[in-house]
C-alpha cells in the first residue's frame, strides 16, 4: 500500500491484509517486485486508456485503406500506426453500419480489449450488465441512453480469454472536415464498447 | 466525458450498488495492487493468463453479484497455492500478521 494508508491506526481489513502477504510473500521469493506492480498500475491507469482505441477509429475514419485493414486484420492494422502489444490472441474490430449495431459483453468475467480501450469500466463488470445485454440488449441500451432505432439489427459479442472485441462507430455526420485529432476526442470508451454513439457537442454543429 | 459518468451511474443504480464513479478504477488501493499483482506475474512469466481467469470465473460464478476484486484476490491467492509458489501455511500466518499490524511494511 502506499501514502497515508500505511501510518492509519486502524487494522487492515481481511482483504488488505490478505493482498499485503501475498504481495510481500511473492517479493520474498523472487517472483515479483513491487516495482513491476507500480509499472502495471501506472501503465493501465494512465498510459493505456481509451485514447489508443480512439485513435485508431479516427484513423479509420479518414482513411478508408486502414479502416478495410482494421476490419480485416485488427492487431496488424493497429500495429501499423504504432499500438503494438495488444496483449490478446485475438482481436476483432466489429463495424457498426446503418444497418447494424454492435456492442460488446463478457458475460463470465471481465475480458475486455485492454490494450486499445483501457481498464474496464466498474458497470462492465457488474453481473446485471453482463447477464442481461445478451437477453434483451435494447432495453439495457436504452436505459444507458443509447436507442437503437427497431429496423437496426444488433449484435452482441460475447468476449473470451482468447477473443476479444472492439467496436467501429459510425462516424457522424458534420464532421466531414474535422482533423484526426478532433474526431479522436469524440470517439469515447463507451463507444467502442458499443453503449453509446459519438457525438458532436451542440455548440460546434 | 459527463456522459460517461451518467452511463456508469446508470448502471450502476440498476441493480442497486452503490453509487460508484465508473471513471475510477479502483474502489481501494488493494484492489490496484491485487490487480497489478497478476498482470505482472504473468508478464514475468510466473503465471498464464488463462490458469488465472478459469479461476476467476469460478469465483465470481461462486460468490454472487458483487465483491469482483475479492474474487479476483481469491483467485490469484488459488492459483498460487495451486502451483505451491507459497504455501497454505505461509499465506495465512503472513496474513495474520498484518492483520495483527505485527508488520507494516510498504509497497
Amino acid at each position: 500500500m502506499s501514502g497515508d494508508d500505511v501510518h492509519h491506526p486502524h487494522p487492515p481489513t481481511d482483504l488488505e491484509a490478505r493482498t499485503l502477504a501475498l504481495e510481500s510473500l511473492l517479493i520474498e521469493k523472487g517472483l515479483l517486485t513491487s516495482e513491476a506492480v507500480d509499472r502495471v498500475i501506472a501503465t493501465f491507469e494512465q498510459d493505456i486508456g481509451p485514447l489508443r482505441g480512439a485513435r485508431a477509429v479516427a484513423h479509420a475514419w479518414v482513411d478508408p485503406e486502414f479502416k478495410q485493414w482494421l476490419l480485416a486484420a485488427p492487431k496488424e492494422a493497429l500495429t501499423g500506426i504504432g499500438i503494438g502489444d495488444h496483449q490478446v490472441e485475438e482481436l476483432v474490430v466489429v463495424e457498426n453500419t446503418p444497418a447494424v449495431h454492435n456492442v460488446i459483453v463478457c458475460t463470465l468475467c471481465s475480458c475486455y480489449p485492454w490494450a486499445v480501450l483501457g481498464l474496464p469500466p466498474t458497470w462492465y463488470k457488474s453481473a446485471p450488465y453482463r447477464s442481461r445485454v445478451v437477453v434483451e440488449p435494447r432495453v439495457v441500451l436504452h436505459e444507458m441512453g443509447l436507442d437503437v432505432p427497431d429496423d437496426v439489427e444488433v449484435r452482441v459479442w460475447d468476449s473470451s480469454a482468447d477473443i476479444r472485441y472492439m467496436v467501429l462507430p459510425e462516424r457522424p455526420a458534420g464532421t466531414e472536415d474535422w482533423s484526426e485529432e478532433r474526431l479522436a476526442e469524440i470517439v469515447t470508451r463507451d463507444c467502442m464498447i458499443g453503449v453509446a454513439q459519438p457525438r458532436v457537442p451542440a455548440s460546434i454543429s | 466525458m459527463s456522459e460517461v459518468s451518467d452511463v456508469d451511474r446508470q448502471v450502476a443504480d440498476l441493480d442497486g450498488l452503490p453509487r460508484k464513479n465508473g471513471e475510477l478504477v479502483f474502489e481501494a488501493p488493494w484492489q490496484s495492487r491485487a490487480f497489478g499483482m497478476v498482470v505482472a506475474l504473468n508478464q514475468l512469466g510466473a503465471l498464464a493468463w488463462p490458469e488465472f481467469r478459469q479461476r476467476l470465473v469460478d469465483e465470481i460464478a461462486g460468490a454472487g453479484e458483487h465483491e469482483y476484486y475479492a474474487s479476483w484476490l481469491s483467485a490469484i491467492e488459488r492459483l498460487v497455492l495451486e502451483h505451491r509458489l507459497l504455501t497454505p501455511n505461509e499465506l495465512s500466518r503472513r496474513t495474520a500478521e498484518f492483520a495483527a499490524m505485527d508488520r507494516d511494511e510498504v509497497f
